[in-house]
């Protein structure tokens, strides 16, 4: 991914989306890779796959631990499966089948977590999951992936498929959001993308929030403050040396995500500077509450998942730390 | 092989059982116990495996879905010649390949699932059975399941889904030997009616008296009954057989026995 450009909006397209189309080009490859749904198939794009390969979809009904398990015994059994739902529920409903019979046999699954974050929107607390990167990224051999638009997704989804042979979660999202990262671009697992560089200050993001992550780096070059800008697609296992190289570099790190404060991306990247390189770092993201209901711009800004928060928290932080 | 046989097997599947939990000094005495004759009848007559190959294609699944009983399927595992008698007095040490509850990650040879989180295991052996439809595969499924167990939701969740996708490859096996750690089993949380239950979710219910190695075997050769549905057996054990002090006694479920009354019971195994 190239540091010196600027990245532009080639167009809103929903995570989603991505995800769905990418699930069906790894399923044109692949005929081991099979897609396991949960009613909400539409929903999560999964429909690409379905009818493409109608033979190679299973439906298993509101029943997310029935089909996390299921997915162990297809893994076990030679096929990639592929179990897509609201990461509410393809988390949350299922850690218990996802610790034990997908970790711990450690087969090669690849759990959709769809609608992933506040920007859900309306639907309110109980579908806008801001837990889920926590609870995966404790589980040992889970792979976990939150790319940053639809074009990364689409990507994600074939290296998960392709690259990776064990447990992975990918996370996205519901809203159009800006696609602005060149389609085709393989996304390798674990290295984390510097999409700006910078001296001052690094802010490192996850899913949505690079956008506004790079929003906040470029205003802020015109009071000639230089913000690094990096992407962590891979939060588990995450690329330590862009983190200490950051650390060391700007001696500052502000993080954004679209996730509760504590045991997300803000706290791997915090693990990875206290350890080895410690500086400051200000985690942004939803402040151990739950959401609420409302339209996905109004209650980003709300809880301060939005550029100007983020150009406002390094602000704040320059100041602080000289 | 022959049913006189088979009790033979039983024996020795009890014998390692009783030693492996004395010598581990923990474990779960009573289920494993119970289960001998099942898995005797399972592993030396039902199941179409190669122990020398335990990764064969065409085997047939075993998933053990209660791992707490895990002695008897490593007693059966050891006595079919996937690794040496010897091995099963390492149960659960450090570094040991026979986990407290089976660790696929541990290496021994014939495990199939890593498992002991009550009520998954039903799940995935839905999924190696569709696997084995979807890849017009003739192995079977077959996955073990305490009684207790039943109580959580997921079972039912799998039941359901098992015959949605007309999944006739698959039998499950309860041992209903009526007892869990609390108590009586209908005095922590009563599961019957079983059997309308399972034919309400779409199932074909067999009954065996899970201490007569002929009818275990017999029952275990009729499935399925009818193409399309999925079987489940309920064996009626006795939790802690072969044992008369701790038979059908709760205490006994997650214990060891005492290791000096050990060769005495072990005598009484064969003799009565």
């Amino acid at each position: 991914m190239d540091s010196n450009k600027q990245y532009h909006n080639l167009g809103d397209k929903p995570t989603r989306l991505g995800f769905g189309q990418g699930l069906k080009e790894a399923g044109q490859r692949n005929p081991r890779v099979v897609a396991l749904g949960a009613d909400i198939t539409g929903s999560v794009n999964v429909n690409l796959f379905k009818e493409e390969f109608p033979g190679r979809f299973f439906s298993l009904g509101i029943a997310e631990q029935n089909a996390a398990a299921v997915c162990a015994g297809m893994a076990l059994s030679g096929l990639i499966p592929v179990f897509t739902t609201y990461a509410a529920f393809s988390v949350m409903r299922t850690a218990d089948q996802m610790r034990v019979s997908i970790c711990y046999n450690n087969v090669h699954t690849i759990i959709g977590g769809a609608h992933a974050g506040i920007s859900v929107g309306p639907d309110g607390a109980t579908h806008q999951a801001l837990e889920d990167i926590a609870v995966t990224r404790s589980l040992p051999n889970m792979t976990v992936l939150s790319p940053c638009d639809a074009n990364q997704t689409h990507q994600a989804v074939i290296a998960a498929i392709e690259k990776i042979n064990g447990p992975v979660y990918i996370r996205f999202g519901r809203e159009a959001a800006p696609n602005f990262t060149p389609e085709n671009t393989p996304l390798v697992p674990g290295k984390g993308q510097c999409l700006k560089e910078g001296e001052d200050i690094t802010i490192i993001a996850t899913g949505h929030m690079v956008w506004h992550a790079l929003q906040a780096a470029y205003t802020l070059e015109k009071d000639n403050i230089n913000a690094r800008v990096i992407n962590i697609h891979t939060i588990k296992p995450i690329d330590k040396e862009i983190i200490i190289r950051a650390a060391r570099e700007t001696k500052k790190i502000v993080t954004a995500e679209e996730h509760q404060v504590t045991g997300g991306l803000g706290a791997a990247v915090t693990e990875v500077s206290a350890q080895n390189y410690p500086v400051p770092v200000k985690i942004t993201g939803m402040p151990d509450c739950f959401g609420e209901s409302g339209e996905p711009k109004e209650l980003m800004n709300k809880y301060g998942l939005s550029s100007q928060n983020l150009e406002k928290q390094c602000r704040i932080m320059m100041e602080q730390t000289p | 092989m022959s049913v006189r046989d088979l009790e033979k097997q039983s024996m020795r599947i009890r014998e390692w059982v009783l030693r492996s939990i004395a010598e581990a000094g923990s474990g779960h005495t009573g289920g494993s116990l119970g289960l001998a004759d099942v898995f005797a009848v399972l592993y030396f007559q039902i199941l179409r495996h190669r122990p020398e190959d335990p990764s064969w294609a065409h085997r047939d699944r075993l998933v053990l879905s209660i791992g707490h009983v895990a002695p008897v399927l490593y007693a059966s595992l050891a006595l079919s010649g996937y690794f040496p008698e010897e091995e099963l007095l390492t149960l659960r040490k450090l570094g040991s390949r026979l986990q407290g509850h089976p660790g696929r990650d541990h290496g021994l040879p014939g495990v199939e699932l890593s498992a002991g989180s009550l009520g998954q295991g039903l799940s995935v052996s839905v999924g190696m059975a569709l696997s084995a439809k979807h890849l017009n595969t003739d192995w079977r499924g077959y996955s073990i399941h305490g009684d207790g167990e039943l109580q959580e939701g997921a079972i039912w969740e799998a039941a359901m889904s098992a015959a949605h996708h007309k999944l006739d490859n698959l039998v499950a096996i309860v041992d209903r030997n009526h007892v869990q750690i609390d108590g009586y089993t209908k005095e922590v949380m009563e599961i019957e009616p079983l059997e309308d239950k399972f034919r309400a979710f779409g199932w074909e219910v067999l009954h065996c008296d899970g201490h007569d190695h002929a009818h275990i075997r017999s029952t275990l050769q009729n499935a399925p009954i009818t193409p399309g549905v999925p079987t489940v057996v309920i064996a009626k054990t006795n939790m802690g057989k072969g044992v008369p002090h701790i038979e059908n006694d709760y205490r006994w479920h997650g214990k060891p026995l005492p290791k000096k009354e050990l060769e005495s019971f072990i005598n009484a195994l064969y003799h009565g």
